[in-house]
């Protein structure tokens, strides 16, 4: 798991679950090409249209920008915020507003 | 591992906009479309608007597709005729928010005259035009806005007809908002469809969106990433740039932004204030919006 | 459909003496037309001008649009909304039309359409009439699909079949056409408006059930579907596509016999209810005169003459156009010699009369190619031959 970066005391960055409908993507490859953390990339697996559908590489690295969920053409990928199962003790975790 | 455990599963929240039912849709991959239809319901969402007081129209082509996708009271009417179709509906129901969604060939080929009479007007409409500089549907036909030397079906040796510049267009025949975005623009289209619902009159917003199995296979241009590359290389925001500027050369440079934003009462505010003050008390006021 | 009283604010109770132009304007305000998208064109224009001057005293829109493409989309838009729409036009501007009417045919969008025609083709004779499209408004627009269309031969007529076109397009959810001639448009004459609860408007069908259950091209049991307008969150799609009952394109063969059986049998099917014609001594007559509009007055002359030289002749003057009536033709076809019409055309309906007569009796055309009325002796003489 990557480093869990605080700053100003107790704010962590977001994260994010990404979920992919494999089927109905069209493998056009642009959530690939523009996420910002490189958290995605086209799987060895086809679909049923018989395209390569995304995977994510690198699940700690999704920041919850949800440029991915923007991009797609086909409505088939969209982010949801992870929360934070854990509290550190005593401290309560904030996200960034 | 891509899905979360989680108490209950998750919906994408596009589904609420959509007609499930139809999806998948039919635009190819890499097609722009489905980006800008996504931004549109995103701005649906963000801007809380009466979901039930938007009508979309749309007319023929690829993009005239939209209406069947959306969760929406929608049209989709004949080629080039969504504008007077929103025109009535606007007329008829003045408390409607209508959206013309339709592409380049559809609003200002065929439908060209209404176009430019509708903004003449300052028709309470807002009009999305995606344009991907060709007749996508029909097979990649030359379109009124088709760069110059661009390589089209109608156009095999190269297309030696001027295109239009459609803020240019639009801001000559008094439209009250225009601007131009990319496909890749996607939180900035977002921006301007929420900025243009809070607005009056005819309001023009342009896409330029990838058209990968015919304007981009045509002209070798590759596919849908190569065409957002060139968006993204080239696209420039000059935000109220003067619209007599803004002509696309084939790949060449694209200024995006908002260009007009001005205030001008639109067609039924106009009937209604100069008939009360031709006609007095003995006028019927028709459709005032509080 | 409910049948309602008309909206007094829109009925102009009183003797007038006005035009069949100016009529139309009247009969649409008082059937409770609300919007009306039109272009200029003679000799249909004095209808837009007595429908903006009354308007905004009666609350409503009017809008003159760029081209009468425009005019008739904008309508089948404001039907949409909820509002009975109307325009009115001419030749040249109906020709213009035809590819939306199919789009109201194929949405089952009730509008009003008045073709004030004149003579043709093309630009013709913009200030003379005729009456040579009456075989355009059935066949006009590209596929299969049926409309109604209203002859009115007089000023009052032209208020009265107003009114009776607006109901039947609410009732049967169907482009409704009024097809005048410049003739009787710019006639005056008295036009008696009676009192706003004296008039009978037909509303449209309005659905009323759970809104998840809607669907847009359910038919009823009378065989019409439902009709919801935008804004009242039904969230419902409606395409100029080939479609099924939810109002979504379905491109294959089955869908298509299903929508096209459905747009044309609701016609078919409702026509008796539909038709109208006026007949006079047809019981035993040896001709009988088939006209329609204008002409039917000219050819009244025509058949008086006949009648003091001794010929047994009856009239069929036909109120509904189309759906025609061919049951009756088929009946009087049986007993008469021959069938007479007097059309301003170079033979359109009368080529219906044959159809039906199905050879049983000859259906004699009179033409006059426009321009001008027939000449009463004209259809005298024809009538006389057809004796014997």
């Amino acid at each position: 798991m990557a480093e869990q970066k605080i700053y100003f005391g107790n704010l962590k960055p977001k994260r994010g679950t990404i979920h992919i409908d494999k089927n109905r993507c069209k493998g056009c490859g642009f959530c690939v090409e523009y996420c910002p953390r490189d958290v995605l990339e086209l799987s060895e697996e086809y679909n049923q249209k018989g395209y390569h559908p995304p995977h994510v590489k690198d699940e700690p690295n999704c920041c919850y920008c949800q440029l991915c969920e923007a991009i797609c053409p086909e409505f088939a990928l969209f982010v949801t915020l992870k929360e934070e199962e854990e509290e550190e003790e005593g401290e309560k975790s904030e996200s960034r507003p | 591992m891509t899905k979360d455990v989680e108490r209950f599963e998750p919906k994408n929240p596009m589904e609420d906009f959509l007609r499930m039912d139809r999806i998948p849709h039919i635009w190819c991959s890499g097609c722009g479309i489905g980006v800008v239809l996504t931004s549109f319901v995103d701005a649906l969402r963000k801007s809380e608007i009466d979901l039930n007081k938007v009508a979309v129209v749309s007319g023929i082509g690829c993009t005239g597709r939209v209406a069947g996708y959306v969760k929406l009271d929608s049209y989709h009417s004949t080629h080039g005729r969504a504008i007077p179709f929103a025109t009535g509906l606007k007329l008829g129901n003045p408390e409607l928010q209508v959206v013309v969604f339709s592409g380049d060939g559809d609003l200002v080929g065929i439908g060209g005259n209404h176009f430019v009479h509708a903004a003449r007007r300052n028709m309470d409409i807002l009009v999305i035009c995606v344009n991907n500089f060709n007749y996508a549907m029909t097979g990649g036909q030359v379109a009124a806005t088709s760069p110059l030397n661009a390589n089209l079906s109608t156009a095999p040796y190269g297309n030696f007809e001027y295109p239009f510049s459609l803020p240019y267009l639009a801001d000559a025949c008094g439209a009250t908002y225009v601007a131009r975005w990319t496909c890749l623009h996607i939180r900035r289209v977002t921006m301007s469809i929420q900025e243009a619902f809070q607005r009056k009159g005819f309001r023009f917003i342009e896409v330029i969106a990838p058209c990968v199995t015919l304007y981009a296979r045509r002209n070798r241009l590759g596919d849908g990433l190569n065409l957002l590359k060139y968006y993204h290389d080239n696209s420039e925001i000059r935000h109220g740039a003067d619209t007599r500027t803004l002509d696309i050369g084939y790949q060449g440079k694209m200024i995006v932004g908002k260009f007009v934003d001005r205030e001008k009462p639109p067609f039924l505010e106009c009937m209604n204030t100069h008939l009360k003050k031709v006609l007095g008390d003995k006028y019927v006021p028709y459709g005032e919006q509080p | 459909m409910k049948k309602v009283k008309a909206d007094p604010k829109g009925v102009l109770t009183g003797a007038h003496y006005m035009d069949g132009d100016f009529a139309i304007a009247e009969g649409a305000l008082a059937a409770g037309c609300r919007f009306f998208a039109g272009y200029p064109i003679t000799p249909s224009t004095e209808t837009a001008e007595r429908f903006v001057e009354r308007i905004p005293f009666v609350g409503g829109v009017f809008i003159q649009m760029e081209d009468e493409i425009a005019s008739v989309t904008a309508l089948i838009g404001a039907s949409w909304a909820g509002k009975k729409a109307m325009t009115v036009t001419s030749g040249p501007g109906f020709s213009l039309m035809m590819e939306n009417i199919g789009l109201a045919a194929m949405m089952e969008a009730p509008i009003v359409i008045a073709n004030v025609q004149r003579g043709g083709p093309s630009t013709g004779l913009p200030t003379l009439v005729g009456q040579q499209d009456m075989m355009q408004v059935r066949w006009g627009s590209h596929g299969d699909y049926k409309i109604i269309a209203l002859s009115p031969d007089s000023p009052q007529e032209c208020f009265d079949l107003t009114i009776q076109a607006f109901n039947l397009s609410e009732t049967y959810r169907v482009p409704t056409f009024i097809m005048t001639d410049e003739c009787v448009g710019h006639m005056h004459e008295k036009v008696v408006i009676p009192p706003a609860d004296k008039i009978e408007v037909v509303e449209r069908k309005w659905y009323e059930g759970p809104k998840d259950k809607y669907l847009p091209y359910k038919p009823d049991k009378d065989m019409i579907p439902f009709m919801v307008k935008a804004g009242d969150g039904y969230r419902f799609h409606t395409t100029g596509l080939t479609h099924d009952e939810r109002g979504y394109p379905v491109i294959n063969a089955e869908c298509q016999d299903w929508c096209v059986r459905h747009l044309n049998d609701k016609i078919t099917k409702n026509a008796d209810k539909i038709i109208k014609y006026e007949e006079e001594q047809t019981d035993h007559a040896e001709v009988v005169v088939v006209s329609y509009g204008i002409t039917s007055r000219v050819a009244y002359r025509a058949v008086q003459l006949a009648r003091k030289a001794g010929i047994k002749v009856g009239t069929l003057r036909l109120i509904t156009v189309w759906p025609f009536p061919e049951k009756r033709i088929k009946a009087l076809a049986q007993k008469v010699k021959a069938f007479v019409v007097p059309e301003i055309n170079y033979g359109q309906m009368v080529l219906e009369v044959e159809r039906a007569a199905a050879g049983k009796a000859p259906a004699i055309h009179v033409p006059h190619c426009g321009g001008g009325v027939h000449n009463p002796e004209d259809v005298f003489s024809v009538i006389k031959e057809a004796a014997k």
